[in-house]
């Protein structure tokens, strides 16, 4: 800041104009935008809070109209909550357990068809995801899987492979490779240098694959639309979209946007606390892309 | 090595099994609910002559090659900004990638709720502001085709500009430096320094988008539900129609293969034109 100041000033007068015109513009542009990123926001959040105009009792007040309707819906919104945590949570320890030791294996273990199951696993994002889903319904039937959590869960965690697998690799290898000869020769065992000597290192590409794998799973909508089938199963996404189709070609809007709120709260404080973990994930993935 | 053991069950019993078993479900009748399953190739595949699929396959061109542009500048724009070194710089870059955090089904239902004509705000901001008379937001075919870009502009706007940025911030400082030295402006590093040395950054975006607009689906479903008249279905919404409205899962079967096939030429046409030139 003082550097740029001396400068401006040995510039002269016009210069200073100059930058302060830049640096005006620069903060009306970047608070305009982030007003027009907000507003959808906080629209939505201002109105789950008002109006309550499904039940017609009229005015405009701050309430929780909205949310009590949103919890009567359907099987009870708390059904749909809780079928939520149960294929992420699922879909998160699946995720991560399979991605620690897979990574670990692709880094430092020379097995037959490494090289093929890699790229087995990176050409799951070449294949469009539809071309999958009409197989593998057919396939989750033969199962017994189908219209399960367990079932969609499976499916999700086999869409974070790719990712998962890549960003564990990469963690191992970029370990000091001393570490894990000398916890060898010490004597210790492939799974004990494993938990104790090289894990609190991946550490922070595990959160990144954690947040990933939960952040995908949350939101899915097309999966859970297609496997599930019955009512009481419905993930958040697929019984907000019900709530949206309406009763009667009426909408409660009140009750869709509390819905909103509610479901996505989860996620955006989330990514809010870990949000350097996410940006960790990305040029991982970017620049070796 | 039995560390790598799940990773492989998974990958052949979740992909590469399903992977195989939709080539053979095109090649069959395949009804969705009950019924045998004979074979009739190449009968699923003349479903691509459909006038419904011809349409969504135009259609959905049309929607990514402007989801793309629009997309990429406004994200190429947003990480300009952020890039500059300023104060509250961590809070604009957190508000645009905020909506990243939302998944795209929630995204579409709150520009749902945001467009609709009694209930949204945004003709009453219209109104109130004597910008314009009151607009049906996704009444119109053009309507919707742009309301839509615009939520997917909201939606991933601020993640493409964070991908955008690890590029830019990989060019090193001293490039800069000498640039203006040699008096270069503005206009002048960008064109002949920024993008250039953002070549691969920007081919891996475009690449995104590309292949995220084509396989298109929740927006549509959600926000315009194909309509009005058809006019919003893409390949994708044609596809799960075929499949689980039709009950026809040979067609849609076949369907998704070809979309595969052009996907994956697609993808590799791009590569080529955006590969780094050396």
């Amino acid at each position: 800041m003082s550097v740029t100041t001396i400068r401006s000033v040995r510039r002269g007068h016009s210069a200073r104009r100059v930058r302060t015109g830049r640096t005006v513009a620069y903060y009306v542009v970047s608070t305009v935008l982030a007003a027009v990123f907000l507003f959808p926001v906080v629209w939505t959040t201002w109105s789950s809070i008002h109006g309550t105009q499904a039940t017609g009792s009229g005015g405009g007040g701050v309430g929780v109209d909205n949310y009590r309707r949103l919890f009567d819906y359907g099987e009870g919104f708390g059904r749909y909550f809780a079928n939520s945590v149960i294929v992420s949570t699922l879909t998160v320890a699946g995720t991560v357990a399979i991605s620690l030791l897979g990574g670990y294996a692709f880094a430092y273990l020379p097995f037959r068809g490494r090289g093929v199951l890699f790229i087995a696993a990176l050409a799951i994002l070449m294949v469009p995801y539809t071309t999958l889903l009409i197989p593998l319904y057919i396939l989750l039937q033969w199962l017994g899987l189908q219209n399960t959590l367990v079932g969609l869960a499976l499916v999700l965690i086999m869409l974070q492979l790719p990712f998962g697998l890549f960003m564990m690799r990469n963690s191992f290898e970029a370990l000091p490779a001393e570490l894990e000869d000398a916890a060898l020769v010490d004597g210790c065992s492939v799974w004990k240098v494993m938990t104790r000597v090289l894990l609190p290192g991946v550490i922070p590409g595990l959160v990144t694959v954690a947040l990933f794998a939960f952040l995908a799973s949350w939101n899915e909508f097309v999966a859970p639309l297609i496997f599930l089938s019955d009512g009481t199963k419905f993930t958040l996404p697929v019984a907000l979209v019900n709530l949206r189709s309406g009763t009667f070609g009426s909408v409660d809007f009140g009750a869709l946007e509390a819905g909103i709120v509610a479901s996505a709260a989860p996620c955006v404080l989330l990514f809010l606390f870990l949000q350097r973990y996410y940006v960790t994930g990305f040029s991982a993935g970017a620049i070796k892309a | 090595m039995a560390f790598a053991a799940p990773a492989a069950v998974i990958v052949a019993l979740f992909f590469l099994v399903p992977l195989g078993l939709s080539v053979w479900i095109s090649l069959h009748h395949w009804p969705l609910l009950a019924g045998d399953h004979t074979f009739n190739a190449p009968d699923n595949y003349k479903a691509v002559k459909d006038d419904l699929f011809k349409h969504a396959v135009v259609f959905t061109l049309k929607y990514t090659a402007i989801t793309t542009v629009v997309l990429s500048l406004v994200a190429f724009a947003l990480a300009l900004l952020a890039q500059e070194a300023r104060r509250l710089r961590g809070i604009y870059r957190t508000t645009y990638f905020l909506p990243a955090a939302l998944g795209l089904a929630a995204s579409s239902l709150i520009f749902f709720a945001l467009y609709n004509e009694t209930h949204g705000p945004l003709n009453d901001i219209l109104g109130a502001t004597h910008i314009s008379g009151p607009i049906n937001w996704i009444g119109t075919p053009n309507n919707a085709l742009l309301s839509t870009v615009a939520m997917i502009t909201w939606r991933f706007a601020g993640f493409y500009m964070l991908i955008l940025l690890t590029g830019l911030q990989a060019i090193p400082g001293d490039v800069y430096d000498a640039a203006r030295v040699d008096g270069a402006g503005w206009w002048r590093t960008l064109r002949s320094i920024t993008l250039p040395l953002m070549r691969p950054t920007i081919a891996l975006m475009m690449i995104l988008s590309v292949s995220g607009s084509i396989l298109a689906f929740d927006q549509f479903y959600i926000l315009t539900n194909g309509g009005p008249d058809n006019s919003t279905v893409t390949v994708v919404l044609q596809i799960y129609r075929q499949a689980f409205f039709l009950f026809d899962l040979g067609k849609g079967a076949a369907l998704s293969i070809v979309v595969l096939v052009l996907l994956l030429a697609l993808n590799s046409v791009q590569f080529r034109i955006l590969r780094p030139s050396d």
